[in-house]
């Protein structure tokens, strides 16, 4: 076996136990008291930090690029209260013209 | 609960709608995948087959970019491990809502993405529907997209020169936004943030995703 399907096993196997672990583990008891208040927490602290690296990051460095015109001008579309499908395509376009034009 | 669900089978077609913004973003990044694994010399069957399994584009991509200059097994293997890791604290918050036998929460589980967990929340934790209904057409996406690059190549030029890497910051922070409803959730978000940008250029990929997500435990003792 070569080394790529050798990579495809292992982080398959890896990514579906991480994946599954919790829901395995935890069965269909309830979540316990102390952890609720963290995972309520998960979704604001995990978004933001992905929000920061897919703009910033790239190749392990903080580039600043097209990128951040894009999330800008999404963030006046939120602001506006677009929906989610005019906030995607305006930080498309706005990314994709900023590097046009550059 | 005062107000009587939707039927099922609709909520799950609203789980696919919620992600329809990003199918074609999600395809022509899978269509990227494909072309770069068959580049850094996977066979087609192997890049579909990680498409299908691990179903995780940066972790992917990392591995791919890894094998393909030549950087190792190991080394490939361990950066998607990393990249993914994030995945332990996201399934334990699924947990709830996934229904079954272990192996039957073992496979919904394999549907969450960082897209169809955040298209999922609500004010107290995760919509079942939603998310099984939008991971699967991310998933059905992402392998499609796989399939079309290893088969044809890049048929949408360059999908940075298209803005599409702009589309998913958009959408986290179209789906972050509603979150941030007291002070302890919007200094999760700012200290999640903070971490993740401080240790971009000091630690290898996956871990600033990883620390940021200890930024939760503001929310210990809280609701």
């Amino acid at each position: 076996m070569n080394a790529a399907w050798t990579a495809v096993l292992a982080i398959g196997l890896a990514t579906v136990l991480i994946k599954g672990a919790g829901p395995v583990v935890l069965g269909d008891r309830p979540l316990p008291g102390w952890l609720q208040g963290p995972l309520d927490h998960l979704a604001p602290a995990l978004l933001a930090a992905l929000v920061a690296t897919a703009v910033l990051e790239r190749e392990g460095r903080l580039v600043i690029d097209a990128r951040l015109v894009g999330l800008g001008l999404a963030g006046v579309a939120i602001a506006l209260r677009a929906p989610i499908l005019v906030v995607v395509v305006v930080a498309a376009v706005g990314a994709a013209l900023t590097r046009a034009l550059a | 609960m005062t107000t009587e669900p939707a039927p099922k089978r609709h909520r799950y077609l609203d789980g696919a709608r919620a992600a329809a913004p990003l199918t074609i973003a999600v395809a022509a990044f899978g269509m990227s995948f494909g072309v770069l694994a068959r580049a850094a010399g996977m066979d087609r069957l192997a890049a579909v087959a990680m498409s299908a399994t691990t179903f995780a584009g940066s972790a992917q991509f990392a591995a791919a970019s890894i094998l393909g200059a030549g950087g190792g097994l190991a080394a490939a293997v361990a950066a998607a491990v990393l990249l993914n890791l994030r995945y332990g604290p996201i399934g334990l918050s699924v947990a709830p809502v996934l229904l079954g036998s272990r192996w039957r929460r073992l496979a919904e589980a394999q549907l969450v993405v960082d897209e169809s967990w955040a298209i999922a929340r609500r004010e107290h934790g995760v919509d079942r529907q939603l998310l099984l209904g939008a991971g699967l057409a991310l998933w059905g996406t992402w392998v499609a997209g796989t399939v079309v690059g290893v088969l044809a190549g890049n048929l949408v030029a360059d999908p940075e020169q298209l803005g599409l890497d702009a589309a998913f910051p958009a959408l986290f922070l179209a789906l972050v936004v509603p979150q941030l409803r007291t002070r302890s959730h919007l200094a999760a978000a700012l200290v999640g943030a903070g971490l993740a940008v401080a240790l971009v250029p000091v630690t290898g990929p996956g871990v600033p995703v990883i620390a940021a997500s200890l930024a939760c435990l503001i929310g210990v003792r809280r609701r």
